[in-house]
């Protein structure tokens, strides 16, 4: 098997693997359905909007727990947001950890929101460095000539 | 606005620039609401795809504005081709529900559909979304057979003589059951 060949295996191995993980789901699929030859970056141009938003979230978060007084309306709004663009993106180990956040807001325990936090803030960096890898493997397959399968 | 020369045939929908490749009716074109980056990014991609023309808005109040709604006054007409309103649910500032609300009362606006989406299935929200006049309640995220359903539905909307307004549905992926039949309205 030439190298471009060899690539594209593991690159379709790795997204399977994503998938069987259940770091990715159906959703993922779906997006890129929706890339073309019009449109070939659309799928890395949404996660790069994921990854500057949840980065924005998690810093907000952070700050919303570091308050005196915890608003926890605000904090519940931020995991809110940030549940609903892991699940756009398909990202559901993501969007599992703010369900359990959400819970845990209720609650309005400020040490459990932050483990909440720190467990949320370890899945997103988890799927951020597996999706980086995925696009990376891409970059590879584009600059040897070759061409990705979707 | 430019105009074929010598053209003498008339079309039932107004010609717009960028329009004039199409061969049969001109794209719809939808307004869509919706804060986040992410999901406005995929919508208007679903949208496009689907061959419809999208005006994507961050904000209820950007809406508003742009559909003419400025501070009560009614100002140009551009909101006057917007054929479906896509609005997410949950914003800060303006809800869904609140714009939807907004476009009802408005008597140049009330006639364009609104649907409303959420990735929260509560059904006191669905109710009173449906309640309001809004045409559908989708569940995000939207998937590319949900776009082509709406567009399926507007353009029919479009085409059939608007009578009475017909039933209104839900429109929920879960395995939820309903308690009660579909919503049937009377003719307002």
């Amino acid at each position: 098997m030439d190298v471009v060949s060899q690539m594209q295996k593991q690159f379709v191995d790795y997204k399977q693997y994503l998938y069987d993980q259940g770091f990715l789901d159906d959703q993922f699929k779906q997006l890129l359905q929706l890339q073309d030859e019009s449109n070939p970056d659309f799928v890395f141009e949404v996660v790069c909007l994921f990854f500057e938003d949840s980065e924005k979230l998690l810093n907000n978060l952070a700050t919303a727990l570091q308050q005196q007084m915890v608003d926890y309306k605000q904090v519940d709004a931020h995991v809110h947001q940030f549940k609903g663009s892991s699940a756009s993106i398909g990202a559901v180990k993501v969007k599992n950890a703010c369900v359990t956040f959400r819970n845990y807001c209720e609650e309005q325990n400020r040490e459990l929101c932050e483990k909440c936090l720190e467990n949320l803030k370890g899945e997103y960096l988890v799927v951020k460095s597996k999706l980086e890898t995925l696009f990376r493997m891409e970059q590879q397959i584009l600059a040897a000539g070759g061409s990705i399968r979707v | 606005m430019a105009r074929k020369g010598g053209e003498s045939i008339r079309q039932r929908s107004p010609q717009k620039v960028g329009d004039f490749d199409q061969p049969s009716s001109p794209k719809l074109h939808v307004l869509a609401v919706d804060d986040s980056h992410v999901d406005r990014k995929v919508i208007e991609r679903l949208l496009r795809i689907s061959s419809c023309r999208v005006t994507a808005v961050e904000s209820g109040s950007r809406a508003l504005q742009y559909l003419g709604l400025n501070g009560g006054e009614k100002k140009s007409s551009v909101g006057f081709d917007v054929n479906l309103i896509l609005t997410d649910y949950s914003m800060p500032g303006m809800t869904g529900y609140e714009l939807l609300k907004k476009i009802k009362e408005s008597s140049h606006l009330r006639e364009i559909p609104v649907v409303i989406m959420s990735s929260e299935n509560i059904l006191a929200r669905i109710d009173r979304c449906l309640e309001e006049g809004a045409e559908e309640f989708l569940m995000k995220p939207l998937k590319l057979s949900d776009v082509n359903r709406l567009k399926d539905y507007i353009t029919r909307e479009q085409g059939a003589e608007k009578g009475g307004r017909g039933k209104r549905k839900r429109n929920l992926q879960d395995d939820y059951t309903p308690s009660s039949p579909l919503l049937s309205l009377p003719p307002p």
